[in-house]
């Protein structure tokens, strides 16, 4: 079986951000990028799945500017086999990030899709799920847990959801994005970077996949959220009530 | 004024650029691709794995007990970066050995102490020296993090004249008595493989000097009280004592009477490794200070405004690129076989450039006041007691 793991560069979760002077975004020149934290939970799983013998093949994709190589090789240096470039140069949303998916899917035909449950810089959230349902797909997000059954050809994945765990069930090949719980990455050591070097990063263009990269929807603006205002002591419930009324408006 | 006007112009573009923890050492001339991922990689190692035991190995004078660091860098291939493959080492350069030991020391200047005295002055002595038979006895375990290594040449009385060591091995049936004493070993009181140096010619002078491979165990081989240092805390350090302790022929490195050039070869080397810590202690301050000077205000600005500390930072950070351009550039000379013993002697510039490096690091935080920062961490890696 092949498993498929997409990759996003993202800045690095340690940096302070800070908005653009022309509110367009967030600045990125000179900022340190890494790939994205949940992604790299997702590329672990894909290895550890891989060395227990279920897998083949782990291939890395990412999608964006040349500078995405990097993650990629980071990607090859923790343990992938292969990966696979595609080429665009302006920000691609998660629906366009889903058809190109979707386009590499039927090329791989991976037994498993393993994303993260979203990247850093935006905390969309969609990828994995829409890509899911281009497929048709069966889907296990949040993942927490990941156990495959070789025989039925199944994947047990317990999900971390707002009443607590649970736990599905399914058919391969299945989309599942990662949670923070998943497990541990592990680091790219020396010998892995250096065999990383020969390892093939195969480029795609859009539109050699046939994906128009459009958006339905443009960032207007991006300011920082309002700085917190100091709080004030009341003295009594009557000057509380007063300024819930009056002031807040909430009452 | 020129000067202060250039540092602060370089200083307040260092301030816009830098971020917190994202502090990249502008050094794409200085490193490839490669060789910048494993920096990263291994950055991120030892802030996860030893940064957090910096303090407390500071405080307690000695490694953590509740993790193995041997055992820890030696899994991430740490140790035994020149040493071949076939030992399990990576059969790479000084360049790759001296990123290691800048980041290493970046996050603990102790741990980088020991963690160079191991893998440079014990495993690549054996390598470089060693014959088939001891490398294969020596190095793999080593390598692994399973030993640790050390080297002992200095004595009460032979530091800079290390020569005149007074340290006696005496030829007996099947091999050498050593009897002496060893002063300031890095890793004595744990090591398990040491490279000793001994006379077994007193009147022959630097020729009359052998090199030894001890193993801990030994009869007549013990190591005496763990020396109280100033810094470098937590870097073991002690007296090694030999009393007729018997060393097997076979345990001769290089050969009888040639010891001065196993010692001395090594010694280039080991220079140009070791400087590699300085350059990580001073990034290391640098990573301390710039989100300090943005977040720290007096007289109603962030301190970094200020002209003055401007000045004294871009004076840090100029010293932080000359070092490390130098250390870096004679070890890609060394790589490539240009081995010049002169390049190798300066490249103890950092240590200079450090010191000078932590006056305008002191400079910097008192000048605010404020005596919370200089936390045990940092005060393990200022001061070098007398490892060189």
């Amino acid at each position: 079986m092949k498993i498929m793991v997409a990759v996003k560069r993202v800045v690095d979760y340690a940096v302070k951000i800070r908005v653009r002077p022309d509110k367009n975004g967030v600045e990125t020149q000179n900022v340190k990028m890494s790939m994205n934290p949940f992604c790299e939970i997702a590329l672990e799983e894909a290895l550890k799945i891989k060395e227990s013998g279920f897998a083949k093949e782990v291939v890395a994709v990412s999608m964006g500017p040349s500078n995405c190589v990097d993650t990629l090789r980071t990607g090859l240096a923790m343990g992938a086999d292969r990966a696979i470039h595609v080429e665009a140069s302006r920000d691609l949303v998660p629906l366009t990030v889903a058809k190109l998916l979707k386009k590499l899917v039927e090329v791989e035909n991976p037994g498993l899709l393993i994303l993260g449950k979203q990247a850093i810089d935006d905390d969309c959230n969609q990828t994995g799920q829409m890509i899911a349902g281009l497929l048709g797909w069966p889907q296990g997000t949040f993942a927490s847990k990941v156990v495959l059954d070789k025989e039925k050809h199944t994947a047990s994945v317990d999900r971390e959801v707002d009443g607590g765990l649970e736990t599905l069930c399914l058919d391969l090949p299945a989309v599942i994005t990662t949670d923070l719980r998943l497990n541990q990455p592990r680091y790219a050591t020396l010998p892995n970077i250096m065999k990383a070097k020969s390892k093939p990063i195969k480029k795609y263009t859009p539109e050699e996949l046939n994906v128009e990269i459009k958006s339905d929807f443009e960032v207007v603006q991006v300011t920082e959220p309002p700085k917190r205002k100091a709080g004030v002591i009341l003295s009594s419930v009557d000057e509380l009530i007063d300024k819930l009324k009056n002031e807040a408006h909430v009452i | 004024m020129q000067r202060i006007i250039a540092a602060s112009s370089l200083c307040s573009r260092i301030l816009r650029n830098e971020r917190q923890r994202a502090f990249s050492s502008s050094s794409s001339l200085l490193f490839d691709d490669t060789q910048l991922q494993f920096k990263e990689s291994v950055r991120q190692f030892a802030l996860e794995n030893i940064a957090p035991h910096a303090s407390k190995i500071d405080q307690s004078n000695s490694f953590p007990k509740e993790v193995n660091l041997w055992k820890l860098m030696g899994d991430f291939n740490l140790h035994g970066i020149t040493a071949p493959e076939e030992y399990g080492g990576l059969g790479l350069g000084y360049l790759y050995h001296c990123i290691a030991m800048e980041e290493i020391s970046r996050a603990s200047g102790s741990v980088g102490l020991s963690y160079g005295a191991h893998s440079n002055l014990c495993i690549n002595q054996l390598v470089r020296n060693g014959s088939p038979s001891q490398k294969e006895k020596y190095l793999p375990k080593l390598i692994s993090g399973e030993h640790v290594g050390a080297l002992a040449m200095s004595e009460p009385n032979a530091g800079s004249d290390v020569v005149s060591m007074k340290c006696k091995a005496d030829r007996v049936d099947g091999g050498y008595l050593i009897n002496g004493n060893k002063m300031w070993c890095t890793n004595g009181p744990t090591a398990q493989t040491l490279v000793v140096y001994a006379k077994t010619n007193v009147t022959a002078g630097s020729k009359g000097i052998t090199a030894f491979i001890i193993e801990k165990g030994m009869p007549g081989y013990s190591t005496a009280q763990k020396l109280d240092k100033l810094g470098m805390r937590g870097s073991d350090t002690c007296e090694l004592v030999f009393e007729n302790c018997f060393v097997p022929e076979e345990n001769v490195l290089g050969k009888e009477g040639k010891g001065v050039y196993v010692l001395m070869s090594g010694l280039d080397l080991e220079r140009l490794v070791l400087s590699a810590g300085p350059v990580g202690i001073m990034q290391a301050c640098l990573d301390v200070v710039l989100p300090y000077i943005r977040e720290r205000s007096q007289f109603g600005r962030p301190i970094g405004e200020f002209q003055f500390i401007q000045g004294k930072v871009a004076d840090m950070y100029t010293s932080l690129q000359s070092s490390r351009s130098y250390v870096y550039s004679v070890a890609r000379d060394c790589d490539n076989g240009r081995v010049d013993p002169r390049f190798l002697l300066f490249s103890l510039y950092p240590i200079p450039i450090l010191k000078d490096f932590l006056v305008f690091f002191f400079g910097t935080m008192l000048k605010s006041t404020s005596n919370v920062y200089l936390t045990g961490h940092f005060n393990s890696n200022y001061f070098f007691g007398g490892a060189f």
